[in-house]
This record gives C-alpha cells, sequence and structure tokens, in this order.
C-alpha cells in the first residue's frame, strides 16, 4: 500500500488558532503552525508549554475548544484519533507501546489495521523480511521486544507507524531514552527519510542539540503560545533559549566541585553487589563502587539496565543475592536506626508510589523521617502542632505548591511531590544522598534548583551517589561518572575525561556483546 | 478370574491411571477456561461456584430433557453467564476482580444449592463411556481405560487452544490485552471487551466440567459433588505456567493423586484413607509453594495479572 503512495508527496499540516482549556489550566491559546510537507520540524519548549496538546489535538486524541486543522489545505475535524489515522497521521509516544513479551513480528502484526483471523506466520516472516529490506533500521522479526535496546524499541514504534503506511509522523521526545549514538543514528534516518520526500516529520523536543543538528524548521512554544517559527538555517541556541525560557529568565548552573574541596575518604562502599530482578532473573552483577563524602558519583545508563534494583536494594526495599554494603566503613543492614545514626537519605524513581504514603497528608509525608524523634513525637505521642510547624517551614523554603499541609501527598502535581520528597530527605544532617532521576518531569527552573540543592548537599561534604538517565544531567553535576549496563558497571570515568559520546557507547556495551 | 485386590501394586498402579483419565477431566476443564481468563489479564477465582453451577444445570437439563448432551450445553450457558457476570462488575473502574471472584465463588455454590435441592434424589441420562482397552481380557483393565468423551474433547481443546494462543488474530489479542493494557489501548483495542469474552468463554470451559461431574458415572447430583477441584484448577493454572498444553499434563497429575486413596484401598491399604484422599490438596499445596518465591514474580505469568504486580 505504501508502494504507491510513494510518489505523492508526504501531507502538510497546519493548526489555525487552536484552544484548548483543562479546567482553570490554559493549554493553548492561539496556537496556530504549519508543518511543511516533506521537512523535519522541530517544536521546542518546556514541559507545559503545550507541545503535546498542542500535538494531541492535531492528532485527534484532544479536541480543540477552537480553531481548525487542515491536511493538505482541507479542513478536518479530527474527532477520534481515527480521523487522523486515515488521514496517514501517526505518532510515536514516549513511552513506548509495544508488548514486551510478544516478539517483533508479533506486534508488528498487531499493530495492523486488519489482523487476520489466522495467522500465517511463515508468509507474515516472508513479508516483514521483504519490508525490513526497504526500511532504514532493520531488527530481526522473531526477537522478543524484552531482549531489544531502548534504541531498538524506538526503531521498532517508527517501523509500525512505516509499516501502516503513515506519512506524517510526530515523535515525542523519541531521545530521552536513547545513548547519543542512537539518538543521532534515529533523528540522522527521520531526516533522510524527510529529504527523500517520504515523510513529513515532527519532532517534540527540549533539546536544542537536537534541533540544531536535524531540523529544518523549528517552532518554539511557551504558556500555550507558538512564539516564534523560524528556519533553522537562521537562528542560534542562544536565540532559541531566549524565546524558550522569556528573555528575563536565566537559568544558573550547578558548579563541579571547586578543587579546595577535593572529595574525601570513602563513605559507602558496594563490593559485589548481585540482586535479582521482578522476574527472577540477575538484574545486578557484581556491581563495586565507592562513593567519597563530598563528591557526587552519577551512575549514567539506559533505563531498565539494573539501575532501579540497585536503588531499591540500597534503600531497603529489595534484598541482595550476595555481596556486601559498607556504609562508613562497617556493613549497613539498611534498618531505620542505622538510616538515622549515618545519614543516609533516599530519592527513588517514582516517589509518588515508593518513597511516600498516598493518603497521609503532605505534613505527615514530610514528618516520615522523623516522626519517632522528639520534638515531634513526645513520650510515643505525635505533636501534630509542632508537626505542622516544621511542615509548614519546609513547604516555604522548598517552595512545594500545596493547598494546604494537611492535602493529601497524592492531590500534588508530580512536580512537587519530587520536591516534598527533597524536602525531607535533605532537610537533615544528610552524609550519604541517593537519588534517583531527581529531576525527571520538572520543568528548566524547577530542575535547576534541585541540581543546585544536591551541588550544595555534596559541598557540605555528604557523598551523593546519582542515578540518572538523563545524560546532560549526569555531565552537569558528577564528580565522577559510571556507567551501568546490563546489571554492571561497566565504566568509569572522572569528570576532567569524561566524553559525551564515550560514555553513550558504554551504555550499549554489552547489549551488542549479547 | 483374578479379583482386583489379587493384583497387588500392579493394580495401584492401574487404577492410579484410571483415576488420572477419569478424575482428571474436571480439571482440564475449569484451568482451560482459567488460563484463558488469565492471559487476558484478569483473575477468576469463581470458577469453583461456576462448575458447580455447571454440575447442578447439566444434570437438570439432562434429567429433565433425557438428553445428557443437551445437559452439557445447558452447562456451557450457564457457566458462560457466571463468566459474563464476573466480567460486567470488573469492566466497571475500580474493581478488584479478586474480591468479584471470591463473591461469585459462594454465590454460585449457593445458588447451585438452592436450585438443585429438587434434583437431589432422581438420576438422568449418563454420558456415555469410551473403552479404550476392548482388547483386553481384564475387566480391570478395561474399567481403568473407561474414558468420557468429555476428556476426548478436553484434549482437542487444549491442543487447539495451545495452537490459537500463538497463530490466531483471537490468541494475539488476548496475549496482548493480558501482557500490556496500554499497547492495546495505544492501538485502539478495547481491552474491556477482549477480557469479557475471555472470562464467559472460560466460564462456559468451567460449567462442561461441571457438567462432567453431574452427567458422566456414577451420574447424580449432590452439594459434595466439587470438593474443591474448582479452586485447585486454578492453582494448577499457575504450575502449567499458563499453557493449555502443561494443563492437560497437570490435570492427569492430579486427577492421578485423586485416585490414590480409593487405589491403596483396592489392595487393603484402608488405615489412612482420608489421609490419601487429601493428596491433591497436598499436591497443590506443594506445587504452589515450590512454583512462588518472594523475590520474582512467577515465571510466564501475564504481566497485567494482579499477582504479577
Amino acid at each position: 500500500m505504501s508502494v504507491d503512495m510513494q510518489n505523492m508527496p508526504p501531507p502538510c499540516v497546519e493548526a489555525r488558532e487552536l484552544c484548548k482549556r483543562f479546567g482553570a489550566v490554559q493549554a493553548l491559546a492561539d496556537a496556530s503552525l504549519a508543518f511543511t510537507s516533506g521537512r523535519m520540524h522541530a517544536l521546542l519548549g518546556e514541559n507545559g508549554a503545550g507541545k503535546s496538546t498542542l500535538v494531541k489535538c492535531v492528532m485527534g486524541y484532544y479536541r480543540a475548544d477552537s480553531g481548525t486543522i487542515l491536511v493538505d489545505g482541507a479542513t478536518h475535524a479530527m474527532r477520534s484519533p481515527l480521523a487522523s489515522r486515515r488521514l496517514g497521521l501517526g505518532m510515536v509516544y514516549q513511552h513506548f507501546t509495544l508488548v514486551s513479551q510478544m516478539t517483533v513480528a508479533e506486534n508488528l502484526v498487531l499493530g495492523r489495521t486488519q489482523v487476520p483471523l489466522a495467522i500465517d506466520w511463515k508468509a507474515e516472516h516472508h513479508a516483514l523480511d521483504e519490508l525490513m529490506r526497504r526500511m532504514p533500521f532493520r531488527l530481526d522479526p522473531a526477537r522478543r521486544v524484552s531482549s531489544l535496546s531502548a534504541g531498538e524499541k524506538q526503531k521498532l514504534e517508527i517501523l509500525k507507524q512505516l509499516h501502516l503506511g503513515r506519512r506524517f509522523l510526530v515523535l515525542d521526545e523519541p531521545t530521552s531514552v536513547l545513548t547519543p549514538d542512537e539518538a543521532d543514528q534515529v533523528l540522522g534516518e527521520m531526516r533522510k527519510l524527510a529529504d527523500a520526500s517520504v515523510l513529513t516529520v515532527v519532532l517534540i523536543t527540549h533539546k536544542f542539540r537536537e534541533v540544531m543538528r536535524f531540523a529544518q524548521d523549528v517552532s518554539v512554544m511557551r504558556a500555550g503560545r507558538v512564539v516564534a517559527t523560524m528556519d533553522v538555517a537562521t537562528t542560534s541556541v542562544d536565540a532559541l533559549a531566549r524565546l524558550m525560557f522569556g528573555s528575563n529568565t536565566t537559568i544558573a548552573m550547578a558548579q563541579p566541585s571547586s578543587p579546595a574541596t577535593t572529595a574525601g575518604d570513602g563513605y559507602c562502599e558496594l563490593r559485589d553487589l548481585r540482586a535479582l530482578g521482578d522476574r527472577g532473573t540477575l538484574a545486578v552483577t557484581d556491581a563495586s563502587l565507592r562513593v567519597r563524602k563530598g563528591e557526587i558519583l552519577a551512575i549514567a545508563g539506559v533505563s531498565g539496565n539494573g539501575q532501579k534494583e540497585l536503588v531499591e536494594v540500597l534503600a531497603g526495599q529489595r534484598e541482595a543475592e550476595s555481596g556486601s554494603i559498607l556504609v562508613g566503613g562497617r556493613p549497613y543492614r539498611r534498618t531505620r536506626s542505622e538510616m538515622q545514626r549515618l545519614g543516609v537519605y533516599v530519592l527513588t524513581e517514582e516517589p509518588l508510589a515508593n518513597d511516600c504514603v498516598r493518603s497521609l497528608s503532605v505534613a505527615a509525608n514530610l514528618a516520615l523521617r522523623r516522626y519517632d524523634r522528639p520534638p515531634i513525637a513526645w513520650h510515643g505521642l505525635l505533636r501534630r502542632r509542632v508537626l505542622r510547624q516544621w511542615a509548614e517551614r519546609l513547604i516555604d523554603r522548598y517552595r512545594i505548591k500545596t493547598s494546604s499541609p494537611l492535602a493529601r501527598i497524592d492531590s500534588l502535581s508530580g512536580g512537587n511531590v519530587q520536591r516534598t520528597v527533597l524536602a525531607r530527605e535533605l532537610s537533615e544532617d544528610v552524609r550519604l544522598l541517593i537519588l534517583q532521576n531527581p529531576c525527571f518531569g520538572l520543568d528548566a527552573v524547577a530542575a535547576a534548583e534541585i541540581r543546585g540543592q544536591i551541588a550544595q548537599a555534596r559541598d557540605r561534604g555528604a557523598a551523593v551517589l546519582l542515578v540518572s538517565e538523563d545524560l546532560d544531567e549526569v555531565l552537569e553535576l558528577a564528580d565522577r561518572i559510571a556507567v551501568m549496563s546490563g546489571g554492571r558497571i561497566v565504566y568509569e570515568v572522572d569528570r576532567a575525561n569524561a566524553d559525551r559520546y564515550a560514555i553513550g557507547r558504554h551504555m550499549t556495551r554489552s547489549m551488542e556483546a549479547a | 478370574m483374578i479379583p482386583a485386590s489379587g493384583i497387588g501394586w500392579y493394580g495401584v498402579a492401574l487404577a492410579i491411571v484410571g483415576g488420572a483419565l477419569r478424575v482428571s477431566t474436571p480439571y482440564l476443564f475449569v484451568s482451560l477456561g482459567e488460563v484463558l481468563t488469565e492471559r487476558s489479564g484478569r483473575v477468576n477465582l469463581g470458577l469453583e461456584g461456576t462448575l458447580l453451577m455447571g454440575a447442578m444445570s447439566g444434570f437438570a437439563i439432562g434429567s429433565m430433557s433425557g438428553s445428557p448432551w443437551l445437559g452439557v450445553l445447558g452447562a456451557a450457558a450457564t457457566g458462560a453467564l457466571m463468566g459474563l457476570l464476573h466480567a460486567g462488575i470488573c469492566n466497571l473502574p475500580r474493581v478488584n476482580d479478586i474480591a468479584v471472584g471470591i463473591a461469585l465463588f459462594i454465590f454460585g455454590i449457593g445458588l447451585a444449592f438452592y436450585l438443585g435441592k429438587p434434583f437431589i434424589a432422581p438420576r438422568a441420562a449418563m454420558l456415555p463411556a469410551l473403552s479404550l482397552a476392548a482388547w483386553s481380557s481384564e475387566p480391570a483393565v478395561r474399567a481403568a481405560f473407561e474414558i468420557s468423551p468429555l476428556l476426548l474433547i478436553g484434549i482437542v481443546l487444549a491442543i487447539v487452544l495451545q495452537w490459537a494462543i500463538f497463530n490466531t488474530r483471537f490468541g494475539l489479542f488476548l496475549r496482548m490485552a493480558g501482557e500490556s493494557a496500554d499497547a492495546a489501548r495505544a492501538l485502539g483495542r478495547s481491552v474491556n471487551a477482549i477480557r469479557t469474552i475471555a472470562t464467559t468463554v472460560g466460564g462456559a470451559f468451567a460449567g462442561v466440567g461441571g457438567a462432567f461431574l453431574s452427567l458422566y458415572y456414577p451420574g447424580n447430583w449432590n452439594e459434595g459433588l466439587s470438593s474443591g477441584q474448582g479452586l485447585m484448577a486454578i492453582a494448577l493454572v499457575i504450575f502449567a505456567r499458563w499453557s493449555p498444553l502443561r494443563c492437560l499434563w497437570a490435570s492427569l497429575l492430579f486427577g492421578g493423586a485423586s485416585a490414590l486413596g480409593p487405589a491403596l484401598q483396592t489392595v487393603g491399604v484402608t488405615s489412612g484413607y482420608y489421609l490419601y484422599s487429601a493428596a491433591p490438596y497436598v499436591l497443590t499445596l506443594a506445587l504452589l509453594i515450590y512454583s512462588s518465591s518472594t523475590r520474582h514474580t512467577l515465571a510466564g505469568a501475564p504481566s497485567e495479572l494482579s499477582i504479577s504486580r
């Protein structure tokens, strides 16, 4: 079906004065934008600037309150995703929509509009081999999706869309889980398809590097409006940043530790740590690490390479199979009294699920580390007034947006839950701070603020273990960088010698070997 | 002619094989039904109730119409209705499938007892028995290898399901709903619709299992008929790791274990009869302990099941 369509130019799509309101929030305010046929168009903006809302209105996932959508010059109502699908518009999501226990071939067959009643796998595999030959990426149809790397999954998502004959493709933050090499390859191939007039590509991103290197057009969004659209060749990173953040916002970068406060003695040490994942297979294999006082050791890696399990073991949420953890030179058994005595604080992934009690108030969640000690505890009783005042101070200091200290924690936005947990974990005498993706989902200003606080904790002499999937964050904050891949620590480098591409290659090393 | 008790341990083995072939049928049907339901991402714990409702309704229709096969169809229809009820309630937002299953388990038993009261005394026309050992002159051997036609249907069903799960549109949709509801939604498929169909068909299977209990030898309806076989069959699915073909082998194993008590009785071991009769329950417990672990989720479990998350 896609063969005869190859001769027609890919669609051009235009949005005119789109408005969309969610409750009190005006997500889109008269946003107008045109995606030219056969071009790669970047949509740049902060979290919450309205990029996703705009695109979802165009794709029919949301209905705009007002405004028009034109495809190849004709107005379309876009009442449902089905409408956009029929016009050949497709979207690749940030979160993969693949079934991981099924094979590549099964996922591609499932993606079709018409799935045959009984499937002739021999013929299907043959047809897929043929298809792969014409595609920019190749994957073995018999492989199980769970064995694919994040980059390969992203490629499979794109293949799924191409297999369906989509000619207008929206990529929603496609590189957030990819290594730099993988990102360059995926975006490079997409650009080639645009240049060959096979596809019109929309790239949603907040990374300037990707815009400058791969896109032809760029639109910047801020607070629900499209503030500018221009040719990438005629602009610069500085100009884009000013448009994106507004001209009067400056973002402070965290400072690396000055040579004067060089790292001290080792405070936390892991020796040959092994842990099993949820499915009973080895998730952390012989991890050995040493975090020194006054330094940030970052563990970089693609999501799903054992970082989650490693942090869970350190937080006391998962048992280790073998190996040992030493804090302050002694074996660390992760009891509450040890955590208090040794100053161990943790922020795990998905803090609402892992670090909070959902049904308790913000104040109670802030007190989880110290409700059993004076002044909040008084002979085994809780002094609610003291707790509340104490919580109010933290809410103030960390600028947590909540209707009241007594509001349930799950009524807060993701960023504010993150701040609440950080306020709790940073409010004490921190000597070992373990963080996983601390700025995930925060806007740039909030992220910079939190990174600043992490750097401050380090400067006060805390040993910081930062587990992050965001390579930019790692390169900004870390004094030393370790790379985790396939459950192992495969590479270690200090800040001075760190190279983005070298780190990226180590992130996928063991996967290629497997 | 040698009496059954005279053939000694050979007789025990024979009785166990015979038991495996006879008793395994309800295990097989219920576990196949549960495989279908769980592969779609839901657990139906109510199948014990469905089994009894199937036994009761199958017997009632069989005895009133005089046709045991009509009874089997009626049992399937009753089972499907029970499955549909489970699915319908679980389709509502924020409803827990385990809790609904337990409620329907109790409901099914109660309803079957209530509606089945008038049928406790009469006898219905029984399903015929097929002999696999017509060649043998030994009556004990002939008796052991007498099987119900429902077992043959069950074996064919297990093989067909095994193939269908991996090679048909329905199978792919079923596994997609069980492995990733998000993916199914992103592809525009209705997860609830898939699960409703799977739970309904699964209920029909369990109903047929019930019909075997009341319409095959000795062919009567009483309240102690199922003795927990519906619940054990659900445990058996975990042991069979959600594979229809492995359900067949596991059902035979459970059938054999159920026959242990009566088999030992034939050679004169009568002390501890009740202990041996408890073999299937002990086996269930042992298998569940063997297959579970605090450290990881069950291997092969569909990711959307509440026990996997």
